[in-house]
């Protein structure tokens, strides 16, 4: 793949690899469709893909199969029909040469009798990586969620957006390429929250991460996302995508602007669309 | 240094030893007006007499006593928490052994000990499998209870990443489980003075011990009403004394994290 085509320097070639266009898709969700076993038609077939390096974000009214899609795109389900390719294939585990990708929680799950440092070495424990290998790694992951004057710290002594810090810390410990977030920030207050999403926009934009993101705030998708998907329900399907074409990386002054305003005021009127009973708009 | 009185841990121990100080000069003041005879009711002052008179029997009974309860609580827990271990790791094996375990609680001690101290011959050994019995079932219980309640979401993270049933019993049902373990011990550790005594009165009656509870019976026998009382101040203090260092333990282990150890903020 990094062979240098004829008359070309490495330095183009590099550019030509970078470019979005020439990379392979993060995630490719081919005609992948979920019936639960009661019968229930979670998601309509759905064709989907997540580019490297994209910030996606799932909204829909609630029922539309957001989270059943990032849990597909987790593999934490199978699709009853259709398949899923990551970067073109699989992924690699923890400890594994690869890809990988991580997953964060609507609820932070720590260990409660473990403190912050134990609690985001765990998927390194987990995957036998040896402690001295892991101190450095956890170290650097604690950093960048800004807790390392926590690290010796329980749980129950820190707040719910430390707590979702931690949580996060814990996924990019392993280093993953695709970060997959369902409804992370949903339970903390909208101060905390919008803390938490410059952060994130940070973190993501420094690794180069692909992100896949579940909300059900409309300012939190618009702030956050390259690509937002919004989805409707009965059964499960893509309704529109908005493109949110606007530098990177991004600050609360984009909160501010007039276009982040008006990107909501659309996103709003097509999540009140996607609501109706029967949605019109397509479906793909 | 703050001062005593507003310190907690002296107010909890001052509190409950003052009540006790003033029930006991009530105790004393009010049989010493009523003179009440002693070997009707005696009085603490006839009691301390007899605590110091009898001291050495007393305290060799109580050495066995003891001896019996802390061998039976450490089998309980050793057993209690093997098959506590056994019940978690399926369904079925929990569905058929648990009523065996329900048996061996509501089966009263005094109804199986006679049977057991004829059958085993060393009576320490056969005080001690009495006292196990009625001190195993909480831990197996509590034990049981504490390995199934893990945190779904934290269950679900150790799936997603694909841990050992190995990794996951010691890095996640152990550690949940903790709580419930030391909730257990208390309970037991007091029903294995229970147990042990239960069995000294069965095995007494037949004149083949020599702990507290035979204490009580001999001096029943001979209307030292006194040294009975004295035993039975032993005793209590015995049962006090484990269930405080099974708080202490489970402070020990616990303080730092679990919601029943960490003190309120104020």
């Amino acid at each position: 793949m990094n062979a240098l085509l004829p008359g070309e320097t490495f330095d183009e070639s590099a550019k030509r690899m970078t470019a979005s266009s020439d990379r392979p898709p993060a995630v490719e969700v081919l005609s992948a469709e979920k019936v639960f076993t009661n019968g229930t038609r979670g998601l309509a077939p759905i064709d989907l893909s997540i580019a490297d390096g994209e910030f996606l974000t799932l909204i829909g009214p609630s029922g539309c199969g957001k989270s059943t899609l990032l849990k597909l795109i987790a593999n934490l389900i199978e699709p009853s029909d259709g398949r899923l390719l990551w970067w073109r294939g699989g992924f690699a585990q923890v400890g594994e040469e690869g890809r990988r990708l991580a997953f964060v929680f609507q609820e932070p799950t720590l260990m409660p009798w473990a403190r912050v440092d134990a609690n985001v070495r765990l998927p390194l424990e987990l995957a036998d990586v040896a402690m001295a290998k892991a101190a450095p790694m956890v170290a650097d992951a604690i950093e960048r969620v800004g807790l390392s004057a926590f690290s010796r710290h329980f749980p129950q002594q820190l707040s719910g957006g430390m707590k979702m810090r931690v949580s996060i810390a814990r996924a990019l410990v392993t280093n993953p390429n695709l970060l997959l977030m369902d409804e992370p920030f949903g339970a903390l207050d909208e101060f905390t929250r919008n803390k938490l999403d410059d952060d994130l926009v940070r973190l993501w934009w420094d690794r180069k991460l692909t992100t896949v993101f579940v909300t059900h705030s409309i300012y939190e998708a618009v702030f956050l996302s390259t690509r937002i998907i919004v989805m409707a329900a009965n059964p499960g399907r893509i309704f529109r995508t908005m493109t949110i074409d606007q530098p990177q990386p991004r600050d609360g002054s984009f909160r501010d602007s007039p276009k982040f305003a008006a990107y909501c005021r659309e996103l709003s009127t097509w999540l009140a669309e996607a609501s109706l009973p029967i949605a019109s708009g397509s479906v793909s | 240094m703050k001062p005593l009185l507003q310190s907690e841990t002296f107010v909890r121990i001052a509190a409950p030893v003052g009540v006790g100080i003033v029930l006991f000069c009530l105790w004393e003041i009010g049989f010493r007006l009523a003179v009440v005879p002693v070997y009707l009711f005696p009085k603490p002052s006839d009691i301390f007499t007899s605590l110091m008179h009898n001291g050495p029997s007393l305290l060799r009974a109580l050495l066995v006593t003891l001896r019996v309860t802390l061998q039976a609580f450490a089998l309980a827990v050793v057993l209690g928490t093997l098959i506590a271990f056994v019940f978690v790791q399926s369904r079925a094996i929990e569905i058929s052994l648990f009523p065996y375990a329900v048996l061996l609680q509501v089966t009263p001690v005094v109804a199986i000990a006679p049977l057991i101290i004829i059958l085993v011959k060393n009576t320490q050994l056969s005080l001690t499998i009495c006292a196990t019995l009625v001190a195993l079932f909480p831990i197996i219980s509590n034990t049981t209870l504490g390995l199934r309640s893990v945190d779904p979401g934290l269950a679900n993270y150790f799936r997603m990443n694909r841990a050992s049933r190995l990794k996951t019993l010691i890095k996640l049902r152990i550690p949940g489980a903790l709580p419930y373990f030391f909730g257990g011990l208390r309970i037991s550790s007091g029903l294995a003075l229970i147990g042990a005594v239960v069995a000294e009165f069965v095995a007494g009656t037949g004149g083949r011990s020599s702990g507290l509870a035979y204490e009580i019976l001999d001096a029943g026998f001979t209307l030292d009403i006194p040294r009975m009382f004295a035993a039975l101040f032993l005793i209590t203090l015995t049962g006090v004394v484990l269930f405080g260092a099974m708080v202490a333990l489970s402070k020990a282990a616990l303080s730092s994290w679990h919601e029943s150890e960490i003190r309120a903020e104020t």
